[in-house]
C-alpha cells in the first residue's frame, strides 16, 4: 500500500469532525450557502472538501459509490484505510462521489420509499466552479431566494417533483462546499 | 525493507505479542531504550469494541464469543516505516509504544529491539503460561492412582 494512501485523515478527529459536521449541517439547512472546511487530504482527484465530507459522513455502514474518474486505486485504498465504507454500485449506495457528469444517470440511485424517504442517496458532486450565482433557489431554509452555480437545472427540478422522495446533493470545489436538498425549488437564473 | 521481505508471519507474531503484553511491562522494556524516534500520526489512538469470534475445536462453525475493548493506532516514522497497533484495553500510550515497536522492527534497529523488547516480553508471556498450566496441573486428577479398595 502506498504511503500517501495512509495519510490525510483528521489530525484531531473529534474536533475537526464536529466542525465539518456543523458545516455540512448548515449547508444542507441553508441551501445555496457556501462553507469552508479543512483538515483532510485524499488522493487526486478528490477535493479537500469532498475528503472532509467522506470522513465526517461515511463509515463502514454507509455503502459508497465512486463514479468513474473517482474510482481509482489510490482513492479506493484511502477509503478502505480511513473510512472502511463498502464500495458498491450506484443502485445500492447511500453516498456517491464523483464529477457531476460522471454521476449520471441519476435515476440509477435510490430515492427512498414512501415509508422510509430517508433511505435515499446523498450525492457528493465535485464541481469546477462553485459560486453564489446562476440558478435561483427557493424553499425551506432560504430567505426569499438564493443563487448557486449548479451544473444544470432540469435534473434538480425533476428531483424536486419526486418529493418526499428524491436524493440530496452536496457540491464541493477545493475547500468549499454547498448543498441542495430535495426540498429546494430550482429555477434557471 | 518491505513488509513482504520481513514476512507476514513474523510480523503477526510480534504484533500479537505487543497486543497481549501488559501496558506496564511494555513500557518497562521500551522506555529504557531512550529517545523515541520522531513520527507522525496516520491514525491517532482510538478506542473501540471488536467482536471476538471463535470456532468450536478450531474447525467448527464460527460463533461470536464476546466483545472486547481494543485501542488501535497507526503512525509513520521520520525514516518512512509505517507501524500499526491493535492492543487490548483502552491505554493509548500502550498502543503508541506497540506501533513504534512495529515500525522500528521494519528498520535497521530490528535486532536491538528483538533483544531488548520482544525477547523479555515473550519470556514473560511464556512464564505466565507455564505458571497457569502448573496451577491447572495441580488440580488434575489421575484416575489410575485410585485404589479400588478391594484389599
Amino acid at each position: 500500500m502506498r504511503d500517501d494512501v495512509l495519510s490525510g485523515g483528521f489530525a484531531d478527529t473529534p474536533v475537526e469532525a464536529a466542525r465539518a459536521f456543523r458545516a455540512a449541517l448548515e449547508a444542507m439547512a441553508r441551501p445555496g450557502s457556501i462553507h469552508r472546511v479543512e483538515g483532510a487530504r485524499a488522493p487526486a482527484p478528490v477535493s479537500e472538501a469532498a475528503a472532509v465530507l467522506l470522513l465526517t459522513l461515511c463509515d463502514r455502514e454507509t455503502p459508497l459509490y465512486l463514479a468513474p474518474g473517482h474510482d481509482v486505486a489510490p482513492v479506493r485504498d484511502w477509503v478502505a484505510f480511513h473510512i472502511g465504507a463498502p464500495l458498491v454500485g450506484a443502485s445500492e449506495a447511500m453516498f456517491a462521489l464523483g464529477g457531476w457528469q460522471a454521476l449520471a444517470p441519476l435515476d440509477a440511485y435510490r430515492i427512498g420509499t414512501p415509508d422510509y424517504p430517508d433511505r435515499a442517496v446523498t450525492l457528493i458532486a465535485e464541481l469546477v466552479n462553485l459560486a453564489p450565482e446562476g440558478a435561483r433557489l427557493s424553499g425551506p431554509g432560504i430567505r426569499e431566494t438564493a443563487r448557486l452555480s449548479l451544473p444544470e437545472v432540469a435534473a434538480f427540478q425533476r428531483n424536486h417533483h419526486l418529493f418526499p422522495l428524491g436524493w440530496d446533493a452536496f457540491f464541493t470545489c477545493g475547500d468549499r462546499l454547498a448543498a441542495l436538498p430535495r426540498t429546494s425549488v430550482v429555477e434557471a437564473g | 525493507m518491505s513488509v513482504t521481505e520481513i514476512g507476514t508471519e513474523a510480523r503477526r507474531g510480534w504484533m500479537g505479542l505487543l497486543a497481549r503484553a501488559p501496558a506496564a511491562r511494555l513500557a518497562g522494556v521500551f522506555d529504557p531504550l531512550g529517545a523515541t524516534p520522531g513520527f507522525e500520526w496516520l491514525r491517532t489512538p482510538e478506542t473501540g469494541g471488536v467482536m471476538v469470534r471463535g470456532r468450536t475445536g478450531g474447525t467448527g462453525a464460527p460463533f461470536n464469543m464476546g466483545e472486547m475493548t481494543v485501542t488501535r493506532c497507526a503512525l509513520r516514522l521520520e525514516t518512512g516505516e509505517v507501524g500499526h497497533a491493535y492492543v487490548q484495553g483502552r491505554d493509548k500510550a500502550h498502543a503508541e509504544r506497540a506501533a513504534l515497536v512495529d515500525a522500528l522492527m521494519q528498520g535497521p534497529r530490528a535486532p536491538e529491539l528483538r533483544e531488548a523488547v520482544l525477547a523479555p516480553l515473550a519470556e514473560a508471556e511464556a512464564a505466565a503460561r507455564r505458571g497457569r498450566a502448573a496451577r491447572a496441573a495441580a488440580t488434575k486428577v489421575d484416575f489410575f492412582t485410585m485404589v479400588r479398595g478391594e484389599g
